[in-house]
């Protein structure tokens, strides 16, 4: 295996402060719509006291899952040796912290008091999960950049492996602290399972690794750095594996769920009467996130196709943030079930929504404080590739060597 | 200059005396109004879990279309002092205002009974909103109530994706009026308190309970759960009661009879 050189991104100029401009007004648009529902509050949103987290917590939960994803690539690298990963390692590293500031901004914005941020960080109840990711989080950005220094840095790279398992680790529990703070939550039908853990956990390889793919075709195609087939075909291989995981994981949360008679009517409604949410089930969670990218994967003539395999990528987001809606806004949706053998026929006032399935729109403010989460994420990669050595000046195969871990094992 | 300093301090004290005079005048009608009853202790002092506050709900009782204890709630919290933004939509907002106790209409699927109860805040003994709160600004008092302190609330909405009864209330507009014995803000999540401030001044009552029974109803008892001789407990001895979500196990202080 040949010595890694990285190389500082050298896109053209205008087209580099091209793509920053027009990230930073996807920033400054995400900024004033959070302005905009802080002045007002969050009556302009489409949330209500029955969907509580809407479209912000949508975009937040996907980035911050994706985060601890794309750190996957270092991972496979440093704590399980596969040399042909280790040039891929520091561009997984700044994209997961990168992502993880993206969707902390988002989640902190759409707080109904985001100026008692210092309380948050001050005042902490250690039973509560989000006091515990409150750690989780800032932890995980501390040892990734840790991390990312004994990967760039000669004399620290002896630390590399302790450090990176112990990142490895910590973003295990990163994700497991994420699916259970819905995972926990005993009073609502769609969560109450430990296996929403788990089933974050692979989501989180599968959407972080889809993310990371699309940004190093992007930035590679960019600046004219070659990609070799055999990296290609190792890359889009591990997205199918982790899609295949994740359809898995979604057919045990739901063959847990259809196992209880008590959870009959919530099933029913995730899976055949929920309208859209049964829609984004099936069409965005199942059909584009899930089967047609492993139809790509492993058709044998369009996996060999840079562009099928964007595609693929792109539909693995897609249905991610789908899967995410429905984890997130449909279990809400559905109404509580207080009253097992009842009807509710009134609850409050008509429009007080709990014995029928609650409705919720997207307002614009906040579908745009989420892509602007986004805008922060691609903003940092952009500059952290652009001056700093993150990205290989080659993934061609006679430089990464895939045989490199068969010969040197042999 | 020694007479002068005298007289010039018996007037300092004619002023003081007469005003230490007015003042206890003005005074005196809230201190007599406010004397503790039920020996309740006066609000400087800690609460403790000498008691555990609580309510029983006769369903049998509820009258389908009676809305007083909901009425009463409103007025003694300063719920209807809430004012739709402009130009929301009138359904919205129904699902966006602060509701501490709506009245629910149940039909039993098999026999077709229906059903009338109030619902609000359970005040479990271990309530979920009070577990996932990252700062602990929902919390549980030792006599029980369950409540949230606005001065650490930051708004996550953890609590009301926590609680299995639907019971809390985002506050998703500028606050413009507001009572000062239930301060109110923008951004921050609030429930029924079980009126602890009537609590706190020695009152031994809840604004829904005491409508439901000037309506002649007697559907709500409102009291002290660990008093065996008090009136909740000795209802609850004489009616077989249940709670809400039963099978959580958060042995709530909200109990009902006949569901």
């Amino acid at each position: 295996m040949k010595r890694i050189v990285y190389r500082e991104w050298l896109l053209q100029p205008q087209r580099y402060w091209g793509l920053l401009a027009i990230l930073a007004a996807v920033i400054a648009i995400g900024g004033l719509s959070a302005l905009y529902m802080e002045h007002h509050g969050h009556w302009v949103t489409g949330m209500t006291n029955s969907v509580v987290w809407g479209t912000p917590h949508v975009f937040a939960v996907f980035l911050i899952i994706s985060a601890s994803g794309a750190l996957n690539i270092a991972s496979i690298g440093t704590v399980f040796d596969k040399k042909v990963y280790k040039p891929l390692g520091r561009l997984s590293g700044l994209l997961a912290v990168a992502l993880l500031i993206g969707g902390l901004l988002v989640l902190v914005l759409d707080l109904g008091r985001p100026d008692r941020l210092l309380v948050a960080m001050t005042t902490y109840n250690f039973s509560s999960i989000f006091a515990w990711n409150i750690f989780l989080y800032s932890g995980f950005a501390a040892i990734v950049i840790g991390y990312l220094w004994t990967m760039a840095e000669r004399k620290g790279n002896y630390l590399q492996k302790p450090v990176g398992t112990f990142a490895f680790l910590w973003r295990l529990a990163l994700t497991t602290g994420t699916g259970s703070i819905f995972g926990f939550l005993v009073g609502r039908e769609a969560y109450d399972t430990a296996i929403l853990a788990p089933l974050f956990v692979v989501m989180s390889f599968a959407y972080g690794l889809a993310i990371y793919m699309l940004v190093l075709f992007y930035t590679f195609d960019a600046d004219g750095r070659p990609i070799g087939p055999a990296m290609l075909k190792r890359l889009k291989n591990l997205l199918g594996l982790f899609v295949s995981a994740v359809l898995y994981f979604t057919l045990i949360y739901h063959l847990t769920k259809l196992y209880g008679a008590k959870n009959a009517d919530i099933e029913t409604f995730l899976l055949i009467s929920g309208g859209l949410y049964t829609g984004l089930f099936w069409v965005g969670w199942i059909l584009i996130g899930g089967l047609l990218p492993l139809g790509i994967i492993y058709h044998p003539e369009l996996s060999q196709r840079r562009d099928w395999i964007v595609a693929a990528c792109a539909m693995v987001i897609v249905g991610g943030l789908a899967a995410m809606y429905v984890i997130i806004v449909g279990s809400q949706a559905y109404p509580q079930e207080m009253f097992p053998g009842y009807t509710v026929i009134q609850f409050g006032a008509p429009g007080d929504i709990g014995g029928q399935v609650a409705s919720y729109y997207p307002s614009f403010p906040e579908l745009l404080l989420g892509l602007g989460g986004v805008g922060v994420a691609l903003l940092i990669t952009a500059v952290g590739v652009r001056v700093l050595q993150f990205l290989p000046e080659s993934l061609a195969d006679r430089d990464v060597d895939p045989h490199a871990t068969v010969r040197s094992s042999a | 200059m020694n007479h002068e300093t005298e007289s010039m301090n018996q007037g300092r004290r004619d002023f003081l005396g007469a005003a230490a005079g007015v003042s206890a005048a003005a005074v005196a009608p809230g201190v007599f109004l406010h004397t503790p009853v039920a020996n309740a202790a006066p609000r400087t002092d800690p609460v403790t879990d000498v008691h555990r506050w609580g309510l029983l709900v006769d369903t049998s009782k509820c009258a389908d279309g009676c809305t007083a204890c909901v009425d009463a709630c409103d007025t003694e919290n300063g719920l209807n002092l809430q004012a739709k933004p402009h130009g929301q939509d009138e359904l919205k907002w129904e699902n966006q205002h602060a509701v501490w106790i709506r009245k629910v209409k149940l039909q039993d699927n098999l026999t077709g009974h229906v059903t009338n109860l109030p619902l609000m805040c359970q005040h479990c003994e271990h309530p979920p909103c009070v577990d996932v709160c990252p700062t602990g600004a929902s919390f549980k008092r030792a006599d029980g109530i369950v409540m949230v302190d606005r001065h650490t609330c930051i708004g996550c909405r953890y609590c009301m994706m926590a609680c299995p009864y639907k019971a809390r209330s985002f506050i998703h507009e500028q606050v413009d009026h507001k009572l000062t014995r239930a301060p109110r803000g923008k951004g921050c999540v609030e429930s029924c308190n079980l009126c602890a401030h009537r609590l706190d001044s020695g009152d031994v009552s809840t604004a829904c309970a005491e409508a439901c029974s000037a309506e002649g109803h007697q559907a709500l008892i409102f009291g002290d759960l660990k008093d065996p001789m008090g009136p909740l407990r000795q209802a609850l001895a004489k009616t077989p009661s249940r709670q809400i979500r039963q099978d959580l196990g958060l042995n709530t202080g909200v109990r009902y009879a006949g569901i």
